[in-house]
């Protein structure tokens, strides 16, 4: 019943994504008194396999490390997880686009059925998730003998991130599976940014429609640069163009839940909710007092934001 | 080059989903029941891959109760040119439907599927990918671009940090994200060309695909309720508040 967490990382660090995973894949081995073994997948991913064997809580990890790797497609990284699926009861992964990707090929070739998104660990077979864009929260028990999960970052509070002070775990090399060898990774073009990524970030700034144009997110940006802040957006916002579609927080976006998350011309439509209403403290700065935002705003500031954003950059200093 | 594109029935996106008293579900009678929005953009795709010569035949399938055949009419309004629906009252999970339509792409042999990446009722962002597995097929899962050329197909991706381009070898896999186009609407008389194009009903039981649930809905229910906290009067107030009463700055 051993639980093996594929770990999302890029080679010489480890996603933050990935201790919310073994968040909950802690909450599972302590139920189920069983071990955690991590698969690192990557090109000269010896110091993200590194950080995580000296991590309290992981029993093994298991390295992929080849050239071909570098950024492995879903068909590769389902491959490599089958190869090793005799081992292991659960297999799991954060919810972000990495997970997504390959993590329902391998329930689909295992059988079974993929719990997605899981926000809480109820027992060995049974999880909670959210459905119709977190308007309702299913409680749903897997029959199947082995477990496909993904796990909304947000839904755990990040685990095995110590270290565990009597020195390291094993780390198994492991040969490359072969895939189906029908896809190629092509390039990539990542949002170069200074500031903390969304997901991980203690404070989130975010502009909605009433930011009005592209040009006025610098208003956002001085701020987020004096708080230590990422900068996000609402779908409205990036449907009008203001800003790319990596900003999105929201449904259909990134799920975030900062400390302190600061919405800024934000209607509050239900499905920008859906992504941050788990933030600790959420202020809403509209100058429509009747915006829905308010209704979950720990501090409401009725105010127009081209008045109320100068100021705030002014006060923080 | 046929396409296959399917298309799911949900309560529309612009309903507020109420969970049931009960606690077994959400509400769906007497609830406006529409195209699933990422099915309407594989829909929209497929057919603008028609319009540029690169596809030959839209075929959309949709897997539900008889009512999935309104579905399927809009799908044809839009554009596709035939239509099949695997009736059945039961609501199939990600690894049956993929099962299903496995099934109906060894009888047509399209050289893509284009599938919503997810369904906005059960958010699991699973057929597409567990499709192509189940097919052995490379998969282009949360497109926001999609170039089809000689045997290859390019797909844009949606990913966490930007974008990134993979490229396939058809036949292949295509999900889509919202980015990737704008749908149309359909024309008054395209709905009534609509209603002389072919829809094939099949029976679930023909397909041969085990349908018994997985997973177990132990219980449905509506989200915690935050409170709304207090306004304040000024941005000063403000920043003290977030200094000295919340503490997070």
């Amino acid at each position: 019943m051993t639980i093996l967490v594929i770990a999302e990382h890029e080679n010489s660090a480890v996603h933050a994504a990935t201790y919310n995973t073994l968040g909950a894949a802690a909450q599972l081995s302590q139920k189920l008194n069983q071990d955690i073994h991590v698969l690192v997948m990557g090109s000269q991913a010896e110091p993200a396999a590194n950080e995580l064997a000296a991590k309290a809580g992981i029993a093994k990890v298991l390295l992929v490390d080849n050239e071909s790797c570098v950024n492995a497609t879903a068909e590769q990284i389902s491959a490599q997880v089958l190869s090793l699926a005799d081992n292991y009861d659960y297999f799991m992964a954060p919810a972000s686009t990495y997970g997504k990707n390959f993590m329902p090929r391998v329930a689909a070739k295992l059988g079974v059925a993929q719990l997605s998104e899981i926000i809480e660990v109820v027992d060995a077979d049974t999880f909670k998730r959210p459905v119709y864009a977190g308007n309702a929260i299913a409680t749903v028990k897997s029959r199947d003998p082995k477990k496909a999960i993904t796990v909304r970052s947000t839904g755990f509070d990040a685990a095995c991130n110590e270290e565990s002070g009597d020195g390291s775990c094993d780390i198994e090399k492991v040969e490359i599976a072969s895939d189906l060898g029908m896809s190629k990774f092509v390039g990539q073009e990542l949002t170069k940014s200074e500031r903390p990524e969304l997901t991980s970030a203690k404070i989130i700034v975010s502009g909605g429609r009433g930011m009005q144009s592209g040009d006025n997110f610098h208003l956002l940006e001085a701020i987020a640069d004096k708080l230590g802040a990422a900068v996000g957006a609402s779908r409205a916002a990036v449907d009008a163009g203001f800003v790319p579609n990596d900003y999105q927080v929201g449904q259909t976006g990134k799920i975030v839940a900062p400390e302190l998350y600061i919405a800024v011309g934000i209607s509050g439509a239900i499905q920008h909710l859906a992504g941050m209403k788990d933030s600790k403290v959420i202020v809403a700065i509209n100058k429509d007092e009747e915006a829905p935002i308010f209704s979950v705003a720990d501090y409401g500031l009725v105010m127009d934001l081209f008045k109320a954003l100068p100021e705030l950059n002014e006060v923080l200093g | 080059m046929k396409i296959l594109v399917a298309v799911k029935r949900v309560i529309d996106a612009n309903v507020k989903v109420r969970v049931k008293s009960d606690n077994t579900g959400v509400e769906t009678a007497n609830v406006k029941l529409s195209m699933n929005p990422f099915c309407e953009i594989a829909v929209e795709e497929a057919i603008r891959l028609k319009e540029k010569g690169v596809a030959t035949e839209i075929v959309a399938v949709s897997i539900g109760p008889a009512q999935a055949q309104e579905t399927l009419r809009t799908a044809l309004a839009l554009g596709a040119d035939r239509a099949i629906l695997v009736e059945t009252d039961q609501e199939l999970e990600s690894l049956a439907v993929a099962q299903v339509l496995q099934g109906i792409v060894n009888d047509e042999q399209p050289g893509l599927v284009i599938l919503g990446k997810q369904s906005i009722d059960s958010d699991n962002n699973q057929t597409g990918q567990m499709l192509a597995a189940l097919l052995d097929w490379p998969q282009g899962t949360f497109a926001s671009k999609v170039d089809v050329a000689d045997s290859k197909v390019q797909v844009t991706r949606e990913i966490d940090g930007g974008l990134e381009t993979v490229e396939l070898q058809i036949p292949a896999i295509v999900t889509t994200d919202l980015r990737l186009n704008e749908p149309r609407f359909a024309s008054l008389p395209n709905i009534m060309k609509a209603k002389r194009k072919p829809l094939d009903i099949k029976a679930i039981a023909d397909t041969g695909v085990d349908i018994t649930p997985h997973l177990e809905v132990l219980s449905v229910e509506p989200p915690a309720i935050r409170e709304a906290g207090v306004k304040v009067e000024s941005v000063t107030e403000l920043v003290e508040k977030l200094r000295n009463e919340a503490k997070v700055i």
